[in-house]
């Protein structure tokens, strides 16, 4: 009774391709797999030894002996103050070019070489945009070595990642809605006040936490512009040297001697840890303003 | 539904009562390089609802939007000739396109409500329109009497505050109207304004339509034969750019005068 031709199985040639299907993904998710082996390692590696060194003297404390003991205070202050000055010169310009290029530009051969400049300022090596630092900032407009001279170089290196973030939450912005506004009699202006910039608020964060991200990790465009390896004070104005924190890194694991193994250990896990903590309150705010778009 | 499928009863209007709504004179517009329209004569009388029909690409929605001159917006489009509305040269040196589109209203393929509240959303064209804040009162008032017009305000009179894009399609549509009212429009332009709707919806949407016409000229750009034909009271063909025929609606589906008209009404291309 059933002796039917079975119909619906599988032919060699089939079960071969099934089998090349499945290597090839596992082999993919290893690849993927393997990614996150690195991260854990540098974060397990830096709890673990960095860990036992932290302490509330430690984060506020100044440094002692040329760094080799005592706290992490004053870097922790300066890493503030410069990532805040790059922060308030970065986002608004940022911001501003990325409205221009995305709601006011045409295709024209001005709009193509502000953006080739976009990409080829990102790929500027950091130690490049430093020396461009003491040219234009330090030496040219006389801001001296100074945390004002700093902010400018970081503000310049990260200004690509603002505008491209932002600009992207622009364009992400529905075209209906801006024709909508024009419709009515709305100028680009009034539109772009209204309806654009309120609805791209997340992509904004998002060139935020890149611009932190950078400006609290990077040590050589601070280094020549005005980050030192060692003061004994906080800074005053915008126009004193400071220490930082990626600086302080670099000078306890390389340029000393005595310093206690976990000392450089403890002032990474900082270093990650403030990148984190902004990241996570920035993240934190883009997420609400996620959660109450709808569209 | 029956009551959607006859046309509607028509009250016999007095013909060129008044100023045309809109008088087109030999328009020609390109795109870049391509010409999408060629000289386009067309002229639409006041307070009656004038469909515009044609196959895709016809250019029925570049000669809307060349009407509150959201067309240039593209940057790469030329025109030549002249669109006036109520008698006015809305391409002249002196005209501001603010103007024209404070006067020429739009409404779009689909429901495009600002992703505000409802209330903003009525009041948003007034508000561009008008320096400073008005009273609340009278916002109130603009509010109630934009949505008493588009029959929503029994609807959402208490969810105000609610954001527009929580509403259905169909009242996403009807708020898109009514939001226009407030600047005291002339002349609603209707991109097919029922396409991205469900059959109950598209009726709601004509019956507004219908209500709405004598007080507000309308031009409405339609895909769908029966919507042309229960829902206009004059229709104009278009085919490849240019004007074919423009008659009044019983005229053009009973008696066509053109060969084209004929073949595009009954399905024959499209």
């Amino acid at each position: 009774m059933t002796t039917i031709d079975p119909m619906f199985v599988a032919t060699p040639l089939e079960k071969r391709n099934h089998t090349i299907q499945q290597l090839v993904r596992t082999l993919l998710l290893a690849v993927a797999l393997l990614l996150v082996v690195p991260a854990l390692l540098i974060l397990g590696v830096l709890v673990v030894e960095g860990a036992p060194g932290l302490s509330w003297s430690f984060l506020v404390d100044p440094p002692r002996s040329n760094g080799a003991a005592g706290g992490i205070g004053l870097p922790l202050l300066g890493t503030l103050w410069l990532t805040a000055g790059a922060l308030l010169l970065a986002l608004p310009l940022g911001v501003a070019a990325a409205i221009y290029l995305s709601e006011y530009a045409r295709d024209n051969w001005l709009t193509r070489t502000i953006n080739v400049a976009i990409v080829n300022l990102a790929g500027v090596p950091s130690i490049v945009h430093a020396l461009f630092g003491v040219g234009a900032f330090v030496h040219f407009l006389h801001f001296g070595k100074s945390i004002l001279a700093a902010s400018c170089t970081l503000a310049v290196m990260t200004l690509p990642v603002v505008i491209v973030a932002t600009r992207e939450s622009l364009q992400a912005v529905p075209k209906a809605f801006r024709e909508a506004c024009w419709s009515m009699g709305a100028t680009r202006w009034q539109t772009i006040w209204r309806v654009v910039l309120p609805n791209s608020g997340s992509g904004i964060l998002t060139g935020l936490i890149l611009c932190v991200c950078r400006a609290v990790g990077e040590t050589a465009p601070i280094m020549f512009t005005g980050a030192v390896f060692l003061r004994s004070m906080a800074p005053q104005s915008v126009f004193d040297k400071t220490m930082a924190l990626s600086l302080h890194l670099f000078n306890v694991s390389t340029q000393l001697t005595d310093v206690p193994h976990h000392l450089p250990f403890s002032v990474a896990l900082v270093l990650i840890i403030v990148v984190l903590a902004l990241n996570g309150t920035a993240i934190a705010f883009r997420m609400r303003l996620r959660g109450r778009k709808k569209w | 539904m029956a009551e959607f499928t006859h046309p509607r009863t028509r009250i016999a209007r007095p013909a060129n009562d008044g100023p045309l709504a809109i008088e087109v004179q030999d328009l020609n517009l390109w795109y870049g390089k391509f010409q999408a329209l060629f000289e386009v004569d067309l002229q639409i009388k006041s307070g009656i609802v004038t469909a515009l029909i044609g196959p895709s690409g016809c250019g029925k929605s570049t000669l809307l939007r060349s009407c509150n001159r959201i067309n240039e917006r593209l940057g790469y489009v030329t025109t030549t000739g002249m669109i006036r509305v109520l008698g006015h040269d809305i391409y002249a040196p002196e005209a501001s396109r603010i103007q024209v589109r404070r006067q020429v209203g739009m409404v779009f393929q689909r429901p495009n409500p600002l992703p505000l509240p409802i209330r903003d959303n009525v009041l948003f064209g007034y508000r561009l329109h008008h320096a400073g804040r008005s009273s609340r009162g009278e916002e109130d008032a603009l509010v109630e009497s934009a949505l008493r017009e588009v029959l929503l305000w029994d609807r959402v009179k208490d969810r105000l505050h609610q954001k527009a894009t929580t509403l259905s399609l169909e009242e996403q549509q009807k708020l898109c109207i009514a939001r226009l009212l407030p600047t005291k429009p002339t002349v609603l332009l209707m991109d097919e304004p029922c396409s991205a709707l469900d059959p109950a919806a598209t009726a709601a949407v004509e019956d507004l339509i219908w209500d709405l016409r004598g007080n507000y000229s309308i031009l409405i750009v339609t895909h769908n034969m029966a919507q042309a034909r229960r829902a206009s009271d004059e229709c104009v063909f278009m085919l490849m750019g240019r004007v074919v025929e423009h008659s009044a609606t019983e005229d053009m589906f009973v008696a066509p005068q053109r060969r084209e008209t004929s073949d595009y009404i009954e399905g024959r291309f499209g």
